[in-house]
């Protein structure tokens, strides 16, 4: 039985709880509260063209920062898995896969939003856009892929393959590419990024606590997502005797 | 190891003589697409777009050619090929195959394209090395992604499915290099897209040798 594994862990001694969470838990609810509370309320520089849409620094950046994060980490499951094949690395992978292109597309969202009233159109061809387009094809794909095949484990060693070669490619795509051919974006192609209009670091003060909070927050969607999929098997089982 | 890769080349090279079809069904793909954009542009093409359709034509082409190298296999032919032959030697195999069968596609391609739509080429070395470079990068993505999509229940539109997104890099950059080709740029230009596109290529490659085993096992 391929997951009876995944239920032996489940039950494993809950960590300490304050209030009925983990500490780590209330740290991303605390530091989301701050990073909104301060986002829009905090002194940012004066600029033109720019003005109050700055802020979105504390929004949009940090979506892509937690994508890239939760990415990552489902690059790690699927490593794992295919060094002991171990079900439950696989739920993770794709977990966090799912919630990595949420936040992906949050981050096309909020960086469409502020390119209307910058550089006034939602979407223009340009490198690090379409780089960001086809890094959510990618994991579309991923989704399509994992959908198109039933047997567990088989599933979980394709998909886990695919998850490989669909990181190198992405990041190559995100990283690279936009260095090469000229860009709009901030950071890119000659324009400065915003860290340097942020003269006394105070943006810094919620732009950092702004990433760690959302990528808890995707750490603990993650879990949740998996933790369902873990007792939606145990139910199986229960069904199946 | 090194004749074991060579045995599985002459073999699949060999199955391609047998039924010359497949081969002769790609070339006709590829001149009537370049027939069909000739009759549809009227001599209206100017040399970016040139370079676009080439590169668009070549893909789909690529995708043709390279699908069938896995998913044409039966089964019992594939556990055959199991207790013969390490994986890692079967992939190389295949891409160097592919990689053969890429370089055919593009460059009659490019025969068909100078033959109906002109040639705006100006440093013709160069688009060749764009194209030598792309045909490498196809044929390793190409080559694992048919081994993946040979693996799933609906292979032939997974197979595009799953290959456009990861191509798409590869696909830029090329274009990009073949266009400062076409434009006659100096190749100090083109530098940083020769090592990047060459990059790629290592990328792929490794990670085609390392990944494949964990596809072929059953």
């Amino acid at each position: 039985m391929s997951f009876i594994s995944n239920i032996r862990l489940i039950s494993k001694p809950a960590d300490k709880t304050i209030f009925g969470l983990v500490w780590w838990k209330w740290l991303s609810i605390i530091l989301l509260v701050y990073s909104v509370v301060a986002g829009f309320l905090m002194k940012v520089p004066a600029l033109p063209i720019l003005h109050e849409t700055i802020r979105n620094l504390y929004f949009h950046v940090t979506m892509w920062f937690s994508m890239m994060i939760l990415l990552t980490v489902s690059l790690v499951y699927s490593i794992l898995y295919l060094m002991n094949f171990n079900l439950r690395n696989d739920t993770y992978a794709n977990e966090a896969a799912n919630v990595g292109l949420l936040f992906g597309t949050l981050g096309l969202i909020t960086g469409s939003l502020w390119a209307k009233f910058t550089w006034g159109a939602f979407w223009l061809n340009d490198a690090k856009l379409n780089g960001a387009a086809i890094g959510m094809l990618v994991y579309l794909a991923y989704a399509v892929l994992r959908n198109s095949m039933d047997e567990e484990q088989k599933r979980a060693r394709i998909s886990a393959v695919y998850n490989i070669i669909a990181y190198a490619m992405f990041m190559v795509f995100i990283m690279v590419m936009p260095r090469l051919v000229d860009s709009l974006h901030p950071g890119n192609g000659g324009n400065p990024g915003f860290g340097k209009y942020d003269l006394n670091s105070d943006m810094r003060l919620v732009f950092y606590p702004s990433i760690i909070g959302f990528t808890l927050l995707g750490v603990w969607m993650m879990q949740l997502l998996a933790r369902i999929r873990f007792l939606k098997q145990k139910q199986l089982i229960k069904n199946f005797r | 190891m090194f004749s074991d890769i060579l045995s599985q080349l002459s073999l699949e090279f060999r199955l391609e003589a047998r039924n010359k079809y497949a081969l002769y069904s790609i070339l006709l793909y590829v001149s009537g697409t370049v027939f069909i954009s000739y009759l549809s542009f009227r001599g209206s093409l100017n040399p970016a777009t040139w370079n676009a359709l080439f590169w668009i034509i070549l893909l789909y082409a690529s995708i043709q050619a390279a699908s069938k190298s896995f998913l044409g296999q039966s089964r019992g032919n594939f556990i055959y090929q199991y207790s013969l032959i390490s994986p890692q030697d079967l992939i190389i195999a295949k891409i160097a195959y592919n990689m053969g069968l890429m370089l055919v596609v593009a460059f009659s391609g490019l025969l068909f394209f100078s033959l109906f739509l002109g040639n705006p080429v100006q440093d013709f070395p160069l688009y060749c090395i764009a194209v030598l470079l792309g045909s490498i990068g196809f044929a390793g993505i190409l080559s694992l992604v048919s081994a993946i999509a040979s693996r799933s229940n609906s292979n032939f539109s997974l197979m595009s499915v799953l290959s456009f997104p990861l191509l798409l890099p590869l696909l830029l950059a090329a274009i990009k290099l073949s266009k400062n080709a076409m434009d006659g740029l100096d190749w100090s230009v083109s530098t940083s897209l020769i090592i990047m596109l060459a990059a790629l290529n290592a990328i792929v490659l490794v990670l085609a040798y390392l990944l494949f085993p964990y596809l072929w096992r059953e």
